[in-house]
């Protein structure tokens, strides 16, 4: 089974990171402006669980708390100890990719279903001592009034049609470790990994020190985009660091394809934008969602890039069918 | 002392609730290898059913009791039908999306119908039972006895039983069990009927004590699955083990500790012993 899927060459990605570089200028604020900022942060997300769900076949449920670790670092470092944004961002993603090693030294322990529900329970606890620690975290009362990122070499990131540069730069940097790391010797023995764990190890994978990188870049990322996150909505609530969190980029992951590179942005940027449309909807979304949801991996668990994936190889068929008629 | 004795109730009345919703858990995935993620959205249909059938019908609290276990049986055999049978053979990765899926699905349609707030159930028998200064309520004592009662009846049903047998042999080896004749997708309907039917019967157990929300089902799913995995995922002895080690847990540590962090107790309490035995305290040998 191929699960190579939709492929745009670097090109393609070029020439879209391109395009997207052109909205501020079209549309200074607002509305639209507002949405690609949001698709692009949880698409983020959705890269990083497509690291370890998609390329190393394990599925842990953990990443809206290290979401939240990351927003809430980069909340309360600067607005508790009033560091700088450029300061705190790494600083976030750090925290999170040395928590995504401590979770993987015990969570590599269990396999499979266990290894999901257990991330799941740490999703949880997560999420509740960031609710319940109050004099850290605000507790239910959340963060208010994170500063914007500070300017930098003059540019003054608390616009956000200047922010929306230190997004789209985020979301790019991200598509391009993941696009490397799928290519480089790593990346390849994840994929062997996902295969199946035994005959990686026969081939001399170190598959459970894998595992722990996989996870580390994993958490880093959904670091990343938590402390975009953070500066950008300005005020923090330990629920987007919940449980129902994991599971909306889950299905944004689902919808635009598991295990491809175009996948996280497409799914997260149709069921985003899709749902803005819903907006009436609100606390009923799971009404079209969950059955959507079920659907979705009875009949298309490739998602989107998997669809186009499977139109390609008929047409290469039919092509080569034709081409054996003519002989 | 007498403190001590009434927390005991308390974690006890507890810890029959969350065995009768971890056993459902378990025997599902001891015999069609599924984490079911949608259980909790089952136990949380239980309550609501047990609610309208007593406010709408207007029918007693045993009947009610009895309807909601029918009537989430039903739906139960209906999801591994829709859902999880055509599912057998995929990735289990699927089936748990899949699940999650349904899971949000029921608490948006009954967040829909009943609406989001607290639900209240009247105890069936009010007042409190002193016992030389230990005071418990009714409604604990008859989770106790109620739970305690089911227990017996499902290791009756699965030790004495023809079908029962059939559901202990599919969990200790599939294809074995369909070599000797076994009828492995009745038995997978069955085993789903049963699970739902006590996941219900636990749900209308517990919910003249607390209150009845759509939100109940996931904090409960997070728990059982805790359990299960504590106990070692597909073992009836461990999940009955883990949820009283959990209730006790919560309990004790939510009175001795701190009350705001009861649940977090309960989950951290998880990852240590999975920290020392990965494959939970009762796994059977594969």
């Amino acid at each position: 089974m191929t699960r190579s899927g939709f492929k745009p060459g670097p090109l393609v990605w070029v020439a879209v990171f391109a395009l997207a570089a052109l909205l501020p200028l079209l549309q200074p604020g607002g509305f639209v402006l507002d949405v690609a900022i949001n698709v692009m942060i949880w698409s983020m997300v959705a890269y990083g669980l497509n690291v370890m769900l998609g390329y190393t076949g394990q599925l842990p449920l953990a990443h809206a708390g290290f979401f939240g670790i990351g927003a809430y670092t980069v909340g309360i470092l600067t607005l508790k100890q009033g560091w700088n944004f450029w300061l705190a961002w790494p600083a976030a993603i750090v925290i999170c990719a040395l928590g995504g090693l401590l979770l993987g030294l015990v969570a590599f322990r269990t396999k499979g279903d266990a290894f999901s529900i257990f991330t799941l329970g740490v999703g949880v606890i997560i999420a509740l001592v960031i609710n319940k620690w109050d004099s850290l975290t605000g507790g239910n009362d959340g963060l208010n009034g994170v500063p914007p990122a500070s300017s930098l070499f003059g540019i003054d990131f608390s616009r956000s049609a200047n922010f929306y540069y230190v997004a789209l730069a985020a979301l790019a940097l991200t598509v391009l470790i993941v696009a490397r790391t799928r290519q480089s010797v790593f990346g390849r023995s994840l994929v062997a990994i996902r295969g199946g764990e035994d005959l990686a190890r026969s081939a001399g994978i170190d598959v459970y020190s894998h595992k722990l990188r996989a996870l580390m870049l994993s958490t880093a990322i959904a670091g990343l985009a938590g402390g975009v996150y953070a500066a950008y909505v300005g005020f923090l609530g330990s629920a987007v660091a919940g449980p129902t969190t994991t599971f909306t980029v889950l299905l944004y992951l689902l919808v635009g394809g598991v295990g491809t590179l175009a996948g996280p942005l497409l799914g997260t940027g149709i069921v985003y934008v899709a749902l803005q449309f819903l907006k009436g909807l609100q606390d009923y979304q799971y009404i079209v969602f969950g059955p959507l949801l079920v659907l979705l991996v009875l009949f298309a668990p490739q998602g989107l890039a998997g669809l186009w994936d499977r139109a390609q190889a008929r047409r290469v068929q039919a092509r080569a069918e034709r081409a054996v008629d003519h002989a | 002392m007498t403190i001590l004795f009434q927390q005991l109730s308390n974690a006890l009345a507890l810890g029959g609730v969350y065995a009768l919703v971890a056993l459902g858990l378990t025997l599902v995935y001891g015999v069609m290898r599924v984490p079911n993620f949608a259980h909790g959205g089952l136990y949380m249909l239980g309550a609501y059913f047990a609610y309208a059938a007593l406010n709408s019908l207007g029918v007693g609290y045993v009947p009610a009791l009895i309807l909601a276990a029918v009537a989430v049986a039903g739906l139960a055999a209906l999801l591994e039908r829709l859902v999880f049978y055509p599912l057998r053979n995929a990735p289990h990765v699927h089936a748990m999306i899949a699940a999650i899926g349904v899971l949000f699905f029921f608490e948006a349609v009954v967040q829909l119908i009943w609406g989001a707030d607290f639900k209240q159930i009247a105890e069936p028998v009010p007042g409190i039972l002193n016992l030389g200064g230990v005071v418990i309520t009714w409604q604990r004592l008859i989770v106790i006895a109620a739970s305690v009662l089911v227990m017996l009846g499902l290791n009756f049903f699965l030790k004495r039983t023809l079908t029962g047998a059939t559901i202990e042999a599919m969990s200790q080896n599939r294809e074995g069990a369909r070599l000797v004749g076994i009828n492995v997708n009745r038995v997978g309907m069955l085993t789903f009927a049963i699970s739902g039917a006590l996941a219900a019967v636990a749900a209308a157990l517990i919910a003249p004590i607390v209150s009845v929300a759509p939100s109940m089902g996931e904090v409960m799913n997070l728990k059982v699955f805790a359990i299960i995995i504590l106990g070692g995922m597909g073992s009836v002895p461990g999940a009955i083990v883990g949820a009283f080690l959990l209730a006790f847990a919560e309990v004790f540590g939510g009175f001795y500790i701190n009350l705001d962090f009861a649940d977090v107790i309960g989950f951290a309490a998880l990852v240590i012993v999975l920290a020392i035995r990965p494959q939970g305290l009762f796994r059977r040998g594969t």
